[in-house]
């Protein structure tokens, strides 16, 4: 059994004999994204499980082990931890947790910690917890992110993205009802296949599974029904986390609605960005400024290919580059706004209202800082310069009641039906 | 025809609509929770009253309404809407609307595109908020309006929501403020809720419509909004029937009445929520728990027949007035136990006559005050004591349990725990403003499903599915008991479930233990929400733990009184109470007075009594008492304040009037910005401290009500200089703070780095008003005056030389680095001047913008005049290194406040007291951290959560307690 070893600052590593023995729990933000990047942790010999556990409990067990006015995202994973540990499904003594660590300004870059305290409370202090992060904070000796690892989860990224679009796109428009899940199932499953061989990253196939997966979803015989179109922006834990925002895709699915939920590659792009802004206003580090403009370029390129690809075989909508969307932001928010979401996020809400998605949910947990400036902060001035948008923001925490959230979102409904009448 | 239903959160709405859409039928009542039975008997009646008629075309509406219209198959109009289509239909024209209900407030633009605001998560102040209050000033709702139109002056009073007012308002009635003027301040705090909360930068203007039930019943509520939107809305005919109207109009599916009412019998019995375990199983294990409580009493003796000394404790809660005579012997001779209707003093006043009536010969030895109208009632009746709180109800829970080492108060309004060790409370937690889940949260809930408590808390005992209802805010739990009630919960699971949530909320929102065995085994529960067994069963359920609550669980404070008079009495010694003539005699007169010695104004109740004794209420300084100037300023928030007076504008050759905005980091910024703009020409103005009228200014633009109470006031800020005739308006947007090499990295809080961007995009300048909000980076010096040239290029022009910008950086740099020694050595200098007096030394850590008297409401002041030092964290934050901590140490404030607290531990007079912002995340992160490092070294850590909140009778309890705990720790 894997010693229990501790650095200088008395933090609990996560060892050598731990990668062998030990579980890594994840929380599942993203069950398409996560479900093909875990592939490349197992062929790394990584023991990898998501966390999809769920429910009321998982709240109060994150009430219970942390500071009541902390992030809901912190309080939810938390809870999503303890639970398991808890569970009896796992030895507690072999189990590691992953959390991701930006290095932002916000609270998100805290959660690592807020973790620990609740475990060492919970008395699971013997649990490590791995930080996930390109910004240099916490490493392991047991866990290292290469540059072969970043790339492949980078087409990870990008397959999520392009699978989440084209779905998104057919299910609620689908004739043979549930093609579009058993489609997504099979690539899901597919790429995955290719990751545990160390395939499918290369440029040249993605281009072809691009060429591949667009055919096949470009297939799928789809009504020609009129439908009210929400996109959803936000902070990204709850935007994308179904359990986070009680399961706000269903439910405006059961409306009759048909939902973009803006990819994951934009907000990445979004991150690295930052150190090229930051350079830009303030100066400083040149070296950090230039990797992170060669990483941006890279990331550029691969999205091109992706956005191409769209473009030649499909008609399925797909929003603007990423650096695209800065020239419509320009005069309302300053890119110098990275933490968070930053500037990114009503830069994502134009990019929906540009792209016929004018109706749009910006979710944010209870008393999320950033979302205070960037998702609140903005509407009005959205609204102001698009006066057909029909935004609304939602907030999340364990104590908002899912019939007060609908309620809103109904509201909103009522207004984008009566916009579709019209047109 | 057609039925529209509107199932609100307190009441049901119907109308019915013949071919021609005439109302043939409308009714209005509360539905009590009872939701498909109330609307069951509506349909009856509908059936009854038009039995020609079998095309019946029904619609829901109504915040309560989605469940019933899915389970029974009918559309669900969303309520808002159905406004808007009612509104087009009858008042055409009509640009915004106005609606208040039980719990909803929203503001409905119809001018251009529809848009509508709501309450959000956050917001309770509506008719729910002002039936509490209603209650509170023991009154019924509608007659808040014949009180208010008496009005002759405004208290202020935040409606955000109920519990925050209710400590606001029940000190006001303590101090002896009118009615009159309370009901009118209630009113206006809805509007200024209401418009603050949902207007949301938009202005409300042209033909305003007034729905609703408050709007409709309380004319005086219409007249307030009135006068704030300097507008004359309408309040129109079926102002209450506009929602479920609306949904009749729309409703366009056929539906039989009989599958209607049969479907909506479904509904009731069908159900589903998160339940919770009951509370007893059966009988036998309910009277188990009886017996072994019925143990925890004390000795009681006859009034009539008892000789010698008597001991009066009186304990002036917040809702009920507690009084005990006690023998020499302990024994319990009298209690006194009353519902507070407002003004504690002609309570007390009968309560003494009575007991002199009762036994004229009586022996008074000495009497002993505490509660919130401590002062009052001191002062009123010339009682020998007082004592805080806390330390009433030490001594009591002592006679019960000698060791004990925590004890739990519940009270009507205000929660207290306190931890003991080695005989001293060594850490006392009290529940902030925002969850006074209490005794009268319970009541209150009780009382809208009507019920008095006691029936309501027998309910629960047995309840099979009591409703988990979570631990947070009493907002929230009217959204979580509104759903419940939709699911068809039952009144035992809901009167369960409040009372397991009410536990909660004492430990893991108050309490927040680590783990609950760190609360002790010895624990004593008191305060009358005790006396609820279903309270105290869910709380020993909760810990697994037996604790004792004592009999007299409602009189522990009063009790604790009494003993405490017993020990500090001498022999033979005859109390100063008044007795029967003075009594007889007393009289009391309330008069209200601005107070006009500072710039604070406070509203000073002035109560004089009959034997030309002076009791002055509402100050936050001693200067309406003692009539002099606090002449030892022992005071660094005084200091910085000044500082920032005297950053006056230099006229400059440019003849461009630049203002800066006091607010967040500018209080730390402004010597800085305001050196820098000076040398280069510009005339600089700053805007003055903030007042009560800064926030008013600028709330309209706010576009989060849930952002820290600091932002919020920047919209005034931005608006004064507009007024002070500015030319520009400059706040950067800042991402980085100075690097002190104390943390891991150097940020702003997101808030503090963007709000800039808020303001731009959420305020509109007049023309000619340039608002600069470009981002900035002081933190490095080598390139910060290249890149600030191209600020002021992009906005005044070539006109600055890079020499001229040098320049002008290093008096930036300078005046700042100035600002920041000052500080540090006047820190010194008030830490040795309060050595050699001998004083505590209090560092109120927080943030530099924590000075604004308007953010710290004074609370400086409180603490000198208890007679304390005042310093800050940045004082102090430079005298320690970088060290470990156990969170990411990012944010550059925050790292002073480690660092603070770190070296706190190594002083022994010094003590921390942290302030917090209501809504600061990160001091969610922070506050956690700081208390671990202060307890390491058994240092007590003080928290105070400050808001819009202006009444600082319940932070008075906390820094007393504090005083309290330090004195019997000294000894």
């Amino acid at each position: 059994m894997a010693e229990l070893k501790y650095n200088k600052q008395g933090r609990l590593l996560f060892t050598k004999e731990m990668k062998k023995e030990y579980t890594i729990l994840v929380p599942d933000m993203l069950p398409i994204h996560f479900n093909i990047m875990r592939h490349i942790f197992v062929n790394e010999g990584y023991k990898i499980e998501l966390l999809d556990n769920a429910g009321e409990h998982i709240k109060q067990l994150g009430l219970k082990y942390t500071h009541n006015d902390i992030c809901y995202p912190a309080l939810l994973v938390t809870g999503q931890f303890l639970d398991a540990l808890t569970s009896g499904q796992y030895d507690p003594h072999k189990v590691a947790l992953i959390i991701m660590q930006t290095g932002g300004g916000c609270r998100a870059s805290n959660y690592i910690h807020i973790i620990r305290k609740a475990l060492e409370r919970a008395g699971f202090s013997y649990v490590p917890v791995i930080s996930f992060n390109l910004s240099g904070l916490e490493s392991n000796p047991g866990f290292s992110l290469t540059p072969s690892i970043i790339r492949r989860m980078l087409a990870g990224v990008i397959y999520g993205d392009l699978l989440m679009l084209m779905s998104n796109q057919t299910r609620p428009y689908e004739v043979k009802k549930g093609q579009t899940d058993r489609l997504l199932e099979i690539w899901i499953n597919h790429i995955g296949e290719q990751f545990k061989r160390k395939k499918g990253c290369s440029i040249k196939e993605m281009k072809q599974n691009f060429r591949d997966m667009i055919h096949a979803f470009a297939e799928i015989c789809r009504k020609k029904t009129k439908k009210v179109k929400v996109g959803i922006v936000g902070e990204i834990y709850v935007k994308y986390a179904s359990f986070a925002n009680n399961s706000l895709e269903k439910f405006l699915a059961e409306q009759g609605c048909e939902v973009m939920v803006p990819g994951l590659l934009g907000f990445l792009m979004f991150k690295v960005d930052a150190r090229v802004q930051d350079y830009k206003i303030y100066g400083g580090n040149f070296m950090v400024y230039m990797i992170a403009k060669k990483f941006l370029g890279y990331l550029e390129k691969i999205e091109k290919l992706f956005m191409d690809s769209i473009n030649q075989f499909s008609d399925f909508v797909q929003l603007s580059s990423y650096q695209d969307t800065k020239p419509p932001v320009k005069g309302l928010i300053g890119l110098g706004n990275r933490m968070g979401e930053g500037w990114f996020l009503p830069a994502e809400m134009i990019e929906l209202v540009i792209h016929g998605y004018e109706n749009i949910i910006c979710t944010q947990p209870f008393g999320c800082l950033p979302t205070h400036i960037c998702g609140k902060g903005m509407v009005h001035k959205i609204k102001s310069m698009y006066p057909h948008s029909n935004i609304v923001p939602i907030d999340y925490d364990p104590g908002a009641t899912r019939v007060n959230q609908e309620n809103r979102i109904k509201l909103m409904l009522s207004v984008a039906r009566e916009n579709l009448c019209e047109v | 025809m057609k039925i529209g239903l509107d199932i609100g959160s307190t009441t049901i709405k119907c109308v019915v609509l013949d071919q021609n859409e005439q109302i043939q039928y409308q009714t209005y009542q509360r539905h009590l929770s009872l939701i498909a039975e109330k609307t069951a008997g509506i349909i009856q009646e509908i059936r009854q009253r038009f039995p020609q008629c079998h095309d019946w075309q029904i619609a829901v509406s109504g915040s309560a309404g989605m469940g019933m219209a899915n389970a029974c198959g009918v559309p669900f109009i969303q309520e808002v809407y159905a406004t808007k289509i009612a509104a087009d239909r009858l008042a055409p024209g009509t640009d915004c609307i106005i609606e208040l209900g039980g719990e909803d407030a929203k503001i409905i633009f119809l001018d251009g595109s529809l848009e509508a605001r709501m309450n959000g998560t956050c917001a309770g102040g509506t008719g729910a908020f002002i039936d509490q209050m209603a209650s509170l000033l023991n009154v019924s709702p509608e007659h808040i309006n014949d009180l208010a139109a008496a009005c002759e002056q405004l208290y202020t009073i935040p409606a955000r929501c109920g519990v925050f007012a209710k400590s606001d308002v029940q000190p006001l009635l303590n101090q002896g403020a009118k009615k009159s003027d309370i009901a009118a301040s209630i009113l206006y705090a809805v509007v200024n809720q209401t418009i603050g909360g949902l207007a949301q930068g938009r202005p409300i203007k042209g033909n305003v419509l007034y729905l609703g039930g408050p709007l409709t019943f309380i004319p005086m509520l219409r007249e307030s909004f009135d006068k704030v939107l300097k507008t004359g809305g309408t309040c129109p005919e079926h102002s209450l029937y506009y929602v479920c109207l609306g949904a009749a109009y729309l409703a366009d599916q056929s539906c039989s009445l009989e599958d209607f009412l049969s479907r909506l019998s479904g509904y009731a019995a069908g159900s589903e929520w998160e339940t919770l375990p009951p509370l007893f199983r059966d009988q036998a294990e309910y009277d188990a728990f009886v017996k072994r409580h019925e143990g925890a009493d004390v000795p009681r003796g006859s009034l009539k027949d008892y000789q010698g000394p008597v001991y009066i404790g009186i304990d002036a809660g917040s809702t009920t007035i507690k009084a005990v005579v006690m023998g020499s012997d302990g024994s319990l001779l009298c209690t006194f136990y009353q519902g507070n209707t407002g003004n504690p003093v002609p309570l007390v006043r009968d309560f003494l006559m009575d007991l002199y009536r009762r036994r004229p010969d009586l022996w008074v030895a000495g009497c002993c005050v505490t509660g919130y109208g401590e002062d009052i009632i001191r002062h009123a009746f010339h009682a020998d004591y007082g004592l805080v709180e806390t330390s009433a109800h030490f001594t009591a829970a002592k006679a019960f349990m000698p060791d004990v080492d925590f004890i739990v108060d519940i009270g009507g309004q205000d929660m207290k725990c306190f931890h003991v060790s080695d005989g001293v409370i060594d850490n006392i937690y009290l529940n902030e403003a925002c969850s006074s889940g209490c005794g009268s949260f319970l009541q209150t809930f009780a009382n809208a499903l009507g019920y008095d408590t006691e029936e309501f808390a027998r309910l629960g005992l047995f309840a099979r599915g009591a409703v988990d209802l979570g631990s947070r805010c009493t907002v929230f739990m009217n959204s979580s008991v509104k759903q419940a009630q939709k699911d068809g919960a039952t009144v035992g699971d809901i009167s369960a479930g409040l009372s397991v949530s009410v536990v909660k909320n004492a430990i893991y929102k108050v309490i927040r233990p680590s783990s609950l065995s760190q609360l002790g085994t010895h624990i004593v529960v008191q305060g009358g929400t005790f006396l609820n067994d279903a309270v105290l069963r869910a709380f020993e359920q909760e810990l697994g733990v037996e604790v004792v609550r004592p009999a007299i669980a409602g009189l522990m404070g009063a009790y604790g009184c009494a003993l405490y008079a017993r020990r500090k009495a001498l022999p033979q010694q005859k109390s100063t109470l008044s007795g029967p003539e003075e009594l007889k005699a007393f009289r009391h007169q309330v008069k209200n007075v601005t107070c006009g010695l500072c710039n604070n104004h406070c509203h000073l109740t002035v109560n004089t009594f009959g034997d030309g004794g002076v009791y002055i209420g509402g100050n936050r300084c001693q200067r309406p008492v003692t009539k002099k100037e606090d002449t030892d300023n022992l005071n660094i928030y005084r200091f910085k304040q000044e500082y920032m007076k005297g950053l006056q504008p230099v006229p400059g050759r440019l003849g461009i009037r630049l203002g800066l905005p006091l607010g967040l980091n500018l209080w730390e910024m402004a010597p800085f910005w305001h050196g820098f703009f000076t040398e280069l020409g510009f005339t600089v103005v700053l805007s003055p401290l903030s007042a009560r009228e800064t926030f008013l200014k600028g709330q309209a633009t706010i576009p989060s009500d849930t952002v820290c109470f600091p932002a919020k006031l920047l919209h005034g800020h931005v608006a004064e200089l507009v007024e002070a005739g500015v030319q520009a308006i400059y706040y950067p947007c800042m991402s980085f703070n100075f690097d002190e090499h104390l943390g891991d990295n150097h940020y702003n809080c997101p808030v503090v780095a963007y709000y800039p961007e808020t303001i731009a995009a959420n305020m509109h300048l007049p023309e000619g008003i340039q608002f600069i909000n470009d981002y900035t980076g002081p933190h490095n010096p080598k390139e910060f005056p290249e890149k600030i040239r191209q600020t002021l290029i992009r906005y005044f022009g070539n006109r600055f030389s890079k020499n001229d910008v040098q320049r002008a950086a290093r008096k930036a740099y300078a005046a700042r680095d100035a600002f920041l020694s000052q500080i540090r050595e006047e820190g010194q200098k008030i830490i040795r001047r309060a050595r050699e007096a001998g004083k505590t030394i209090i560092c109120l850590a927080g943030r530099p913008y924590h000075a604004d008297p308007e953010i710290n409401h004074g609370i400086d002041m409180l603490l000198t005049g208890l007679g304390l030092a005042v310093i800050s964290e940045d004082c102090l934050s430079h005298l320690e290194k970088k060290f470990p901590v156990r969170v990411l140490n990012q944010w550059t404030y925050h790292s002073r406040l480690y660092a603070a607290a770190k070296y706190i531990c190594t002083q022994r007079d010094m003590q921390l007291v942290q302030l917090i912002s209501f809504g600061c995340g990160l001091d969610a992160i922070t506050s956690d951290e700081t208390r671990s490092i202060l307890q390491q070294k058994g240092k007590i850590y003080t928290q105070i959560k400050i808001d819009e909140i202006t009444n600082l009778g319940t932070i008075k309890v906390r820094l007393r307690s504090l005083l309290a705990a330090l004195e019997q720790k000294e000894k």
